[in-house]
């Protein structure tokens, strides 16, 4: 039995059987694909959480960038170089377009502490503009004034966008008839009555008793500037009346034109539709049609102060009129507005600013998203730029070593020694005339920026340089830019990337720094940055926090969501640290 | 010897260094224009004599003679915008005890702060303390140091009102006064410092603590706190020390924007309102640059040779 088991030496033929029928014999196929260089730092890098949180922000910033200046009435952006309203509507504090008014978040509104007198101000101005200024009276308290009195003060939600001042304005004829066109016809009031204010040292002879010094101001009061009231307890109003319509010949020139569309108002109802029969010679909005033999006044110009030169002119047509109106300076009328409505009318929309506005009244969510477009943009111009100055730099001084290196040191050594503050100062002074200042400041940064990346790509060059494959290469016959180009810059490129975008958050500090300090100037109607709005707000921040609260969130957030990106990219690319997680 | 040989190759090479880029400054500052005031109602010839005395109608090189002879002994000349008619040196000598006094205070308080925190977040690896400390630190070795300046601007000084906004002393540098006033912008200085001497220790700290001579400590019966402040601490400071000296020899440099931030009339202040005026007072940012300059150099020998100094097996420059 034994015998027969092992027998060895004679197996019949038929009982030997291929291994594979196939004939070829070879490992099992891979199941799993091969992870590459890439592959293995992109896996690495999404195990970072804090640096996917991090990436997460910096789209959204870049996101932000690009489409924030559009997010906004475009008009009103590209006006703010000869607009000169918008300086009315200064410092208005951040609003959402939906936030419900009064509650205190994010809604316009900010809280003072007012004087009793100022809060009868802002009550007497809600009555004739119809704006809600207070939202809400959250105390009130009793404070020694000047010479021991006590003053009633109002701890007071106020409504910055109901707040603006009364202003008045110069239009032409023709502004003045299509700011009517456009009350007659939304049936909005823009222009407020005109109101003629005691005037101390003229000794007008206009029988006024609004004795404040104060545009805000349309009722009559005491010589302190309180108000008075008529029986009723009603304020009274201080506007300009006619005197006497029927007679033209007493009218003056000044005290002729007056103001409210009351239904007591004598002018009240006449629009001049019907054909013109007279014209004041003064005074042309006054006139007699061919239905009766009454003066009248053209409804338009109600309210209105026109200046006329003190030329007589003669208008017979309204053709000579218009012709005439055109020259402002001739013919122009002044007139008391409503902030809020005119801002309507000018615009096109309900005044909302995401993050309200500046002391020229501009929209700073845009101009922080211009802001942040110049620094992202000339962040990642400036590295790509050191990144390829820096890489051919560094590639040189690496692979070739000796005294090409030691020289080339020498040379980076002493541009690394200059302050950039010097660099960029002296660069700017020579430069920014004749270049601009945003190339002067990109020179600069260049000028010293490349000096970290070569020295890095040097240290690359030097530790793969003799390994085998460039040898190799190197027997093949390949010359040296192609060895260098071609077999190690490749391997050294996840330390050179990391490099280039850990300089970006680097470069938005100092252009925010040096804008910040006023060192480069790039703030322009056109064009703004984080710094100069940073620096610009200061003066007024504790009375307006947002002026600062965004640009310094903005650049906050940048830097830290840069920096954890640039971390986790930088612990991704390591081949040091591949496995050390798990 | 070999120490003593690097040190004064590597002064050799600063002092080649600044008298370069000095030179480089100078001559860039005067190829720019340098126009004859014209102005109404001023005496041309005194003009005139002035700018013969400060040597402007020279060809450059002999200025640059002439400026080299005279900064070497510490003369800059006068100053022709700002400080009308005062030697720029001494103004410089006025300024400079109160960005150090600034300087030195915040880093007084922030080594030791740094290093607690530092320590406790390599002792808790991985837990909360490490985790707060960590997130903290990332964030304020981020963000710049003007946004603490608003910060601390409006909390502390404008709505709890503790400090002056702006430094208002009117004593010397170093009294209890000034000190007052420095308290803000010290807060926003020391911010960025506490965490990056938070975030190096940190590193340092607990690479050591896993390392083997810190088990040999152990088994041979140290407890935990003896072996971490008796070994592994030691070791981590080698890299933490030179960081240290360098801030020490940049105190004067390092505070740029707070002292214009909170009004303190420092170095720093007076180099951004000499570039600022219009015209640039350039004798100020001669000077200011090559004391700039020079600080870097220096703190840059500084810090190489510290590292052979604290950790003997370091040998900077030997072959």
């Amino acid at each position: 039995m034994a015998d027969n088991k092992y027998e060895m030496n004679n197996i019949p033929k038929e009982k030997f059987a291929f291994a594979s029928r196939e004939g070829r014999l070879h490992d099992k196929k891979l199941e799993t694909k091969p992870v590459g260089y890439l592959k293995d730092a992109w896996i690495r890098f999404k195990k970072n959480k804090s640096s996917i949180v991090g990436a997460w922000i910096v789209i959204f910033i870049v996101l932000f960038a690009i489409i924030g200046p559009f997010c906004f009435n475009q008009d009103y952006i590209h006006s703010y170089e000869k607009d000169v309203d918008m300086r009315r509507y200064q410092y208005l504090t951040p609003k959402l377009s939906f936030a419900e008014p009064g509650s205190g978040f994010w809604d316009g509104t900010k809280v003072v502490e007012i004087s009793e007198s100022q809060y009868k101000i802002y009550l007497a101005r809600e009555q004739e503009t119809g704006q809600k200024a207070i939202v809400k009276v959250i105390d009130t308290y009793t404070a020694r004034g000047y010479g021991g009195a006590d003053i009633k003060m109002y701890k007071c939600r106020l409504d910055t966008y109901a707040n603006i001042d009364v202003f008045t304005k110069q239009f032409t004829y023709d502004e003045y008839c299509k700011l009517q066109d456009y009350q007659l016809e939304t049936g909005r009031q823009v222009i407020l009555p005109w109101v003629t204010y005691y005037d101390k040292n003229q000794q007008s002879t206009i029988n006024s008793k609004v004795f404040f010094n104060n545009i805000n101001v349309w009722y009559e009061c005491d010589e302190k500037g309180n108000p008075t009231f008529d029986q009723d307890g009603n304020l009274v109003n201080g506007y300009k009346k006619f005197k006497d319509l029927s007679n033209p010949s007493t009218i003056k020139l000044h005290d002729a034109y007056y103001s409210i569309r009351l239904e007591k108002d004598p002018a009240y109802g006449k629009i001049g539709s019907n054909p013109v029969t007279a014209q004041n010679k003064e005074d042309p909005t006054i006139w007699k049609d061919n239905t009766d033999d009454v003066w009248s006044v053209d409804q338009r110009y109600a309210y209105a102060n026109p200046y006329v030169s003190t030329v007589g002119k003669e208008f017979e047509t309204p053709a000579d009129k218009v012709a005439y109106a055109t020259n402002p300076v001739n013919w122009s009328y002044t007139v008391r507005l409503n902030p809020y409505e005119y801002f309507v009318y000018k615009y096109g929309f309900e005044p909302h600013f995401t993050f309200g506005t500046n002391a020229n009244g501009w929209d700073i969510f845009t101009r922080l998203a211009q802001g942040a477009r110049f620094s992202l943009l000339f962040a990642v111009a400036v590295s790509a730029i050191n990144l390829v100055i820096g890489a051919i730099y560094g590639a040189i001084e690496g692979y070739y070593g000796g005294t090409a290196d030691l020289i080339m040191e020498r040379v980076s050594d002493i541009l690394a020694a200059i302050p950039s503050m010097v660099v960029t100062v002296l660069f700017n002074l020579h430069l920014s005339a004749k270049v601009g200042v945003v190339p002067a400041l990109l020179y600069s940064f260049i000028m010293t920026g490349w000096i970290g990346m070569a020295s890095r790509t040097r240290m690359q060059f030097y530790r793969f340089k003799n390994q085998e494959y460039v040898l190799a290469a190197r027997t093949l016959g390949a010359r040296d830019r192609r060895v260098m180009f071609k077999h190690i810059f490749p391997n050294s490129l996840g330390t050179i990337i990391t490099g280039s975008v850990l300089v970006i958050p680097g470069v938005i500090y100092s252009e925010t720094s040096l804008t910040y300090l006023g060192i480069i100037n790039l703030d322009s109607p056109t064009r703004s940055s984080v710094g100069a709005m940073l620096s610009a707000g200061q003066g007024m921040f504790t009375k307006f926090p947002h002026l600062v609260l965004f640009p310094a969130i903005f650049i906050g957030l940048l830097m830290v969501s840069f920096n954890l990106f640039g971390n986790g990219l930088r612990d991704a690319f390591n081949p040091s640290l591949r496995g050390v997680e798990d | 010897m070999y120490l003593f040989k690097y040190i004064l190759k590597r002064l050799g090479l600063a002092i080649l260094t600044f008298f370069i880029i000095i030179s480089m400054c100078f001559i860039l500052v005067k190829l720019l224009p340098n126009k004859q005031d014209v102005g109404f109602g001023k005496n041309q010839q005194l003009i005139q004599k002035r700018r013969e005395m400060l040597g402007y109608d020279k060809p450059i090189m002999v200025q640059f003679w002439r400026f080299w002879r005279y900064a070497i002994v510490g003369e800059f000349g006068a100053s022709e915008v700002i400080f009308q008619g005062r030697l720029v040196w001494d103004v410089f000598v006025e300024r400079v005890p109160f960005t150090v006094a600034l300087n030195i205070y915040s880093t007084v308080l922030s080594i030791p702060l740094g290093l607690i925190l530092g320590i406790i977040a390599a002792v808790n690896k991985n837990k909360w303390p490490d985790h707060l400390i960590s997130t903290g630190v990332m964030i304020f070795v981020s963000v710049p140091s003007f946004i603490y300046g608003f910060i601390v601007q409006y909390l502390l000084c404008f709505r709890l009102g503790w400090f002056s906004p702006v430094f208002i002393a009117t004593e010397g540098a170093f009294s209890w006064a000034a000190f007052q006033s420095y308290v803000p912008a010290i807060l926003c200085l020391s911010f960025g410092s506490i965490a990056g001497y938070a975030r190096t220790l940190r590193a340092e700290l607990s690479e050591i603590l896993t390392s083997d001579y810190l088990l040999l400590a152990r088994t041979k019966g140290l407890t935990k706190n003896q072996a971490t402040v008796r070994h592994a601490l030691r070791n981590a400071m080698v890299p933490i020390f030179p960081a240290i000296l360098g801030e020490f020899i940049a105190v004067m440099s390092g505070s740029l924007i707070i002292e214009q931030m909170f009004s303190i009339p420092g170095v720093g202040r007076l180099y951004v309102s000499s570039i600022q005026a219009s015209p640039p007072d350039y004798n100020f940012f001669m000077l200011l640059s090559a004391f700039y300059t020079l600080i870097g150099l220096l703190a840059g020998i500084v810090i190489d040779i510290s590292y052979s100094i604290i950790d003997p097996r370091i040998r900077v420059g030997a072959r």
